[in-house]
């Protein structure tokens, strides 16, 4: 056990070297940090001499390595847009982006699951079917489009819910969270369900196959015939076998919903990581961008790894491996 | 009183075309202690009556008349909730596959403890200690530790004890046991079969068992009933429908049984229902290149065989450890001969015909096949030729055939991939060959989910003798088929030696079926030959205990009518 955590951090090390060099190598195509950083009064020994500063003029592997020398001492660099360390933009930005992943992934697992398991096991009855067809408009309809009506129809129309913003947040160390406000909370509302409405019927289409494929096995015919009832063979037996697989789908999911909360920021105007990164993109800002995807993929990496460790929670077979191992 | 009656069952699943009738107007009783055996082919529709009994017919199925009495009351037709009640209190069931059967996610006695608390109440632990008990009581040793583990823990036969054990939760009256032991190994079938008549005896329960299995009715069963395309054809004692059957039916099912103490030329055909079939092996030879066996020259050479498998992997050399599934394995094939491998599933029987195959790479030994090594598998020019010459059978006639391909591409990708023949001819190649496996040339038309699986494996054989080969590997061909398609299968592969003297390694678990086909039979245990003998020699005289141990647990079919069979020796 202890040998295949190592293992896995191990690789994890490799993916995160990967990742950073692909992304050092792609930064020059992005355009010129030089051009937005000076004016228009620039002359060309001005733009020399920035471009010596910042380590431009060194190829994209030296640049590369520099940036890791930092990182692991936990220096990012200095933002070339905002002028301060990329570290204390992300602490400042990283509460927002988490707050509103926490809540939409909450909602779509829960909302997931518990719809997944009625659909299958009221295969037959309309509200299952009616609840298949809607959850189609969930996965075909694009994230921005689904928080532009949302706005649309709770902000403009009915005018119950902000359509920008996080509303009043509360300082708690360093960490702002918007839990705790009347205003903040109303924030989370529209911008949660853009984001996980597309996890949610992903999980909830997961879980209803899934289960449909388990409720034919064997071991719950096996269950009939002892005349167990069928709510223990639904949520005891079903449920806890439709997981395994489950899991893998949706701990990637939680990952791509804090990388791809980008879109949905941008609709909201939230105040997050991704707004930021956005915003790093159309100015250049190697630093920033660098320590994001840095960042969401150190996240990719560990929840993979939570998952792998889940199944060996919740699957015998394997702790009974690892455990003669 | 019968414990049991069922009259006039019928069964209808109706579909978008048509109502399909499952089971039509069946009739039969069990008494206490007494084992009812359900024989029939597949789709006979004998499951169809044990779930009709349970309640747990598939939708759309539905019982059309007739009555289910469990002790005088009438249980077909009730309500879902009660009928709940009476599956696994008054009514249980055992399953076929006990490795699918237990769910992977709990403890056994999580499964047990459960179950005992839906029908009987009381704390946890009194359920517990009576699971104890059970488990205890259909011999599983060491209940303590072995109730606090998972279902993958067990071997196969100890996890249809375990199955058992949770049909017995409550007591319940009635048993019914759907092919219960099909599969498990001999040895552990035998064990299985006298625990339920140990039980059925002790606690005076009814034990329907549905089998295809006419060993397992033979030794097992007091009364059986036999079913033919939903019809009940026979009902008698076991000792009269066996000794003395009298409808045509059961009269050629039990004529294609094989038999262990006989040996016949070849089996009966089963001609009821018109589905006989003919196949024309002979006119095979006429295009096949001739053969020169010579019996006295050994055709495969096989020395100190070793295949192990990694069963734990690690990061350091030393931490790796390795299952020797093939350990120092030797022997030879004549030319022109069966020659069989007998063992429990794991005795590495699979692993070597895979070895010969080459589809493992040797970890030991040599093959050498006609004076040529042929186990270096990285040699491609002796490997090309070596192929072509040895073709391969196999076990499951629904996963070896790729079911988006057509038959006649399946048939032809051999000739193409060896590049045998060029285009027209390719297909007068496989016409004939579909032609001599009885299937017709139209056959290549279709898709393999459109035959059955006797038919499946016909294909198989075709395509198996696309390239002409000398030597066919046919591992377990006939496991997965009913008794009549087996004897069709075997006939065909009798007929292969004997008309294009083709050499075959026979692999199979079941023994009555070696003695009809295999000239030598191998036996092997734990990755290990133990014994090497003429086939008759064996069955007449093992060498080694656990020849003998195999031999004496396989079902005795003595009883059986003997009527109309060719009898080669005895």
């Amino acid at each position: 056990m202890f040998a295949y955590i190592v293992r896995r951090m191990f690789q994890s090390v490799i993916v995160l070297l990967v990742v950073g060099l692909v992304a050092f190598s792609m930064f020059r195509f992005v355009g010129d940090p030089i051009d937005n950083m000076l004016g228009q009064e620039r002359t060309q020994a001005d733009i020399d001499r920035l471009r010596t500063e910042l380590g431009l003029d060194q190829p994209f592997v030296v640049q590369y390595a520099k940036f890791l020398q930092g990182a692991v001492q936990g220096n990012f660099g200095v933002s070339y847009r905002q002028g301060r360390p990329v570290s204390t933009i992300l602490v400042e930005r990283a509460p927002a982006t988490l707050e509103l992943a926490f809540v939409s992934g909450f909602l779509a697992i829960t909302m997931g699951i518990a719809l997944g398991v009625f659909t299958a096991i009221r295969r037959q009855g309309i509200a299952a079917n009616v609840i298949m067809t809607v959850s189609l408009i969930g996965v075909s309809l694009p994230t921005f489009l689904i928080g532009i009506l949302l706005i649309y129809v709770f902000s403009v129309e009915l005018d119950l819910l902000p359509s920008f913003g996080r509303g009043e947040t509360v300082m708690i160390g360093s960490w702002s969270t918007g839990f705790l406000t009347a205003s903040g909370l109303k924030a989370l509302i529209l911008p949660a369900i853009t984001l996980g409405l597309y996890q949610m019927t992903l999980i909830m289409r997961l879980v209803r196959s899934e289960m449909l494929e388990v409720l034919r096995a064997d071991y719950v015919r096996f269950a009939r015939a002892r005349g167990l009832s069928d709510r223990v063979i639904n949520f005891r037996h079903a449920l806890k076998n439709t997981l395994v697989p489950v899991i893998t789908i949706t701990g990637l999911q939680l990952g791509s919903i804090i990388a791809f909360a980008i879109i949905t920021e941008t609709v909201f105007q939230w105040p997050g990581v991704g707004l930021l990164f956005i915003n790093a993109i159309q100015f250049v800002d190697i630093p920033v961008m660098a320590a994001y995807l840095m960042l969401i993929s150190v996240m990719f990496v560990t929840i993979n790894l939570i998952v792998d460790l889940l199944y060996y929670a919740i699957d015998p077979r394997l702790r009974v491996d690892a455990r003669a191992t | 009183m019968s414990l049991l009656t069922i009259q006039d069952l019928t069964v209808e699943f109706p579909t978008r075309r048509q109502l399909f009738t499952a089971v039509d107007h069946a009739s039969l009783s069990v008494e206490p202690g007494e084992i009812h055996g359900l024989v029939g082919e597949s789709g006979a529709g004998k499951s169809t009556i044990g779930a009709a009994v349970m309640g747990l017919l598939e939708r759309p199925g539905r019982i059309a008349s007739g009555q289910i009495k469990l002790g005088g009351d009438q249980i077909s037709g009730i309500d879902a909730e009660a009928m709940r009640g009476l599956r696994g209190k008054k009514i249980s069931m055992i399953f076929q596959d006990p490795l699918t059967s237990l769910n992977p996610l709990f403890t056994v006695r999580e499964q047990l403890v459960e179950t005992i608390q839906t029908h009987l109440g009381g704390s946890d632990s009194e359920a517990s200690k009576r699971a104890r008990d059970l488990i205890d009581r259909v011999g599983i040793p060491d209940p303590d530790t072995r109730l606090d583990q998972y279902p993958h823990q067990f071997s196969g036969g100890m996890r249809q004890r375990v199955v058992i054990a949770l049909a017995l939760c409550t007591e319940p009256d009635v048993i019914i046991a759907d092919e219960p032991t099909t599969a498990l190994d001999v040895s552990v079938q035998a064990q299985i079969l006298d625990l339920i008549k140990e039980l059925a005896q002790e606690r005076q329960v009814g034990v329907i068992l549905i089998t295809h299995d006419m060993g397992v009715i033979a030794d097992t069963t007091d009364r059986v009933t036999v079913m033919y395309a939903g019809k009940v054809v026979e009902s008698g004692t076991t000792a009269q429908v066996m000794g003395q059957p009298q409808h045509e039916y059961t009269k050629s099912l039990i004529a294609a049984v094989p038999r262990p103490t006989l040996k016949l030329h070849r089996f009966p055909q089963i001609s009821y229902g018109g589905r006989e079939t003919r196949f024309a092996i002979e006119d095979m030879a006429r295009h096949w290149p001739k053969v020169n066996n010579d019996a006295s020259k050994p055709i495969f050479e096989i020395r100190n065989l070793t295949k192990k498998f990694l069963q734990k992997r690690g990061l350091l050399p030393w931490d790796r450890t390795y299952f020797t599934a093939v350990d120092d394995v030797s022997f030879d094939i004549r030319a022109g001969e069966v020659f069989g491998v007998v063992g429990e599933s794991g005795s590495g029987k699979s692993t070597v015909a895979r070895m010969i195959a080459g589809l493992y790479a040797v970890d030991g030994g040599s093959i050498t096949f006609d004076g040529q090594l042929v186990s270096d598998l990285n040699n491609r020019a002796v490997q090309d030729e070596y192929r072509k010459n040895i073709q391969m059978i196999f076990q499951d006639p629904y996963s070896s055939l790729n079911p988006r391909m057509r038959v006649d591409e399946i048939v032809a990708e051999p000739i193409r991939h060896h590049r045998l023949m060029q285009g027209a001819d390719i297909k007068r190649r496989v016409d004939e060959l579909l032609d001599q496996v009885g299937l017709g040339s139209e056959a290549g038309l279709k898709y393999p989910h459109e035959f059955s699986g006797g038919q499946r494996q016909r294909i198989s054989i075709a395509r198996a003798l696309a390239t002409q080969p000398r030597f066919l590997i046919c591992d377990e061909p006939t496991s997965a088929l009913d008794v009549s398609i087996q004897a069709q299968i075997l006939n065909i592969l009798k007929d292969l030696q004997e008309h294009l003297g083709l050499t075959m390694l026979f692999i199979s678990h079941d023994l009555p079926v070696v003695r009809q086909m295999c000239d030598r039979v191998a036996v092997m245990k734990q990755g290990q030959i133990v014994e090497v003998q003429g086939t008759s020699d064996l069955f007449a005289a093992p060498r080694t205990e656990y020849a003998q141990e195999l031999l004496r647990l396989m079902p005795k079919l003595d009883d059986l009518s003997t009527d109309g069979l060719g009898v080669e020796e005895t």
